[in-house]
């Protein structure tokens, strides 16, 4: 269980982590920077087990794996949110940050909201409101990474070809 | 069978995919740079198996090249030594990565590249499959040679007659972004065609391949033809035969057309690129930077219209004006055919090449409340330096006018008549 931070629409990566601080690759010091421009109170206030509830789009614009290495650098559970950039999502799933697609949970649940998420069955409860919903299921051969714990530790026991 | 990605992936998997399936591929080169390389040798070390194939591994030097600070020294230290441990021969610091990759002839049509980097969608233009990873992913390609694809539904946009004099292919394209916003591509392969497309040079339609990113594209199309093989040929090191491969019987998830002819110049305002007015609308704003350069417009030809436009002028005394060029091929033509003295003689300031100011760790960083015009792809609170600074986006002509004024400007009073 964990407190919800949520974010506007189209956050890119700049907002979650600016460039200026990618010049380690230390989650625990990423995480010192996480969202600060767009939330300051974040990486000060964070707790293990808090949840980042987003908008559509989330993560949109670099590359960077710094984005979703500095979220779960500041002890987040996993990321809600309506939609993913097409490079985060890949980028979440590899390192193994947990993130769940669902429009209704992203678009009701508030900053502050007590939020206890199922990350096996992609069930989110919202214990400030007391309403529950589904997340999207994710295709197999991501549940695949994701029960490894991302790609390096599934690629130390398979060859790249038993994922599809 | 196919649209243009359906068509590339087909070709590559041995067999004939449609949009929607998993698909896992051989790719033809690993790109990455200072920035996303430190990373990918992390989980390179952790799966713990050898380079599969050294050739396609290529490592650019150019986000923060030569290093502004200790930290970004020591990656590239760390890097360094990767590269020389591992032997690997295509190691770069002769510019953005983009250019530099297309011009050392690692781009040809119907090829699939990974690249750490948002922008790696830039080879689109010449017919090639290319998309951005995050760094883990490298480190996994680099071991594997391989990497998984969801083969992408297309939205084929259509750009059709010509624009009129002094409207640039950054233009048409800032103006797509304002009506597909930045999440309206997101998982879709682009494709540009029509008139528009057809009768535009290969460094022009560089441009679509390159935002296609800005608007969350997996990838930005363009079908290679007999200017595509041209250029290929006269401007980079790429061995031919080149492959003409094109969409056959696609099935568009949406097509999209636009007649270019009555296009104005199109500025992106702070702070999203889909957050697009027309010049006009903002002409007269003071503005303390004007930044040239980058993968998306730091091509010679850009630097020819800017050098058009400030010969025998200066710019504004209170504007830094930042000329950094996209490569050292593209430098030492400016400077054989005298654009670098024009530059200086206006009084701009003409950096290394590279990413440079676009990145925000050198090279032109902005101060809380300036304001900065620039030819680059993005304009993300932040990205050049202070979070309370802003960044509108333009073509290169409408920058160089901007820079003579020390506010936004119309560039077409300045073009000459015959410049289109």
């Amino acid at each position: 269980m964990g407190k919800a931070w949520t974010f506007e629409d189209n956050l890119n990566t700049d907002e979650i982590i600016p460039a200026r601080y990618n010049i380690t690759i230390d989650p625990k010091e990423l995480a010192k920077f996480v969202f600060c421009e767009v939330k300051p109170d974040y990486p000060k206030l964070v707790v293990a087990g808090d949840v980042v509830v987003g908008g559509n789009n989330f993560g949109c614009g670099s590359s960077r794996e710094h984005a979703p290495i500095a979220i779960k650098g500041s002890g987040a559970k996993c990321v809600i949110a309506p939609s993913f950039a097409r490079i985060f999502f890949r980028n979440a799933i590899n390192i193994g940050l947990p993130i769940l697609e669902c429009r209704e949970a992203a678009d009701e649940i508030k900053e502050g909201d007590e939020v206890d998420v199922d990350l096996k069955t992609g069930q989110i409860y919202n214990l400030t409101s007391g309403k529950n919903y589904q997340a999207k299921p994710l295709p197999d051969f991501v549940l695949k990474i994701a029960a490894a714990g991302g790609i390096v530790n599934f690629l130390k026991e398979h060859d790249i070809e038993d994922l599809v | 069978m196919g649209t243009l990605v359906e068509e590339i992936f087909s070709r590559k998997a041995g067999r004939q995919v449609s949009a929607g399936e998993i698909v896992m591929l051989d790719v033809d080169y690993i790109m990455s740079h200072d920035n996303t390389t430190p990373l990918a040798i992390k989980a390179f070390r952790e799966i713990g198996k050898p380079v599969r194939f050294v050739d396609k591994i290529v490592i650019h030097f150019d986000h923060a090249y030569p290093a502004p600070n200790v930290q970004a020294a020591e990656n590239q230290k760390k890097a360094l030594a990767f590269i020389r441990e591992q032997g690997i021969k295509n190691f770069f610091h002769q510019g953005v990565c983009h250019q530099v990759m297309i011009e050392e002839g690692f781009v040809t049509p119907g090829a699939v590249i990974i690249g750490g980097d948002s922008h790696t969608n830039t080879y689109g233009a010449l017919g090639a499959f290319s998309t951005g990873f995050g760094s883990t992913e490298i480190g996994v390609a680099w071991s594997t040679g391989k990497a998984w694809f969801k083969v992408p539904a297309t939205i084929l946009i259509r750009l059709e007659g010509q624009t009129r004099p002094g409207i640039y292919s950054k233009d048409v394209m800032l103006m797509v972004a304002g009506m597909l916003g930045m999440d309206g591509g997101t998982y879709k392969s682009l494709e540009f065609a029509g008139s528009y497309i057809d009768a535009l040079p290969v460094h022009a339609r560089i441009v679509f391949a390159n935002m296609s990113t800005e608007v969350g594209a997996k990838c930005g199309l363009i079908a290679p033809d007999q200017k595509t093989i041209d250029f290929l040929t006269n401007e980079t090191k790429a061995q031919g035969p080149f492959e003409l491969v094109k969409a056959v019987n696609p099935v568009y998830e949406k097509v999209i057309t636009i007649d270019v002819s009555q296009i104005e110049s199109q500025v992106a305002c702070h702070p999203d690129v889909d957050n697009v007015k027309p010049l006009s609308a903002v002409a007269g704003m003071a503005i303390d930077q004007v930044f040239i350069g980058t993968c998306t417009n730091g091509r010679y030809e850009d630097l020819e219209i800017v050098a058009s436009i400030l010969k025998g002028k200066k710019v504004s005394p209170y504007t830094r004006t930042i000329i950094t060029p996209a490569s050292t091929v593209i430098y030492q033509k400016a400077m054989k055919n005298g654009l670098i003295d024009i530059f200086i003689e206006a009084g701009c300031t003409v950096n290394g090449v590279g990413c440079g100011a676009c990145i925000g760790r050198h090279g032109g960083i902005l101060a809380p409340g300036e304001k900065a015009f620039t030819t680059m792809n993005r304009n993300f609170i932040g990205r050049m330096g202070s979070a309370e600074a802003e960044i509108y986006l333009g073509s290169p002509a409408a920058a160089a006018a901007t820079a003579l004024e020390g506010k936004i400007a119309d560039p077409r009073p300045y073009l000459e008549a015959n410049h289109g």
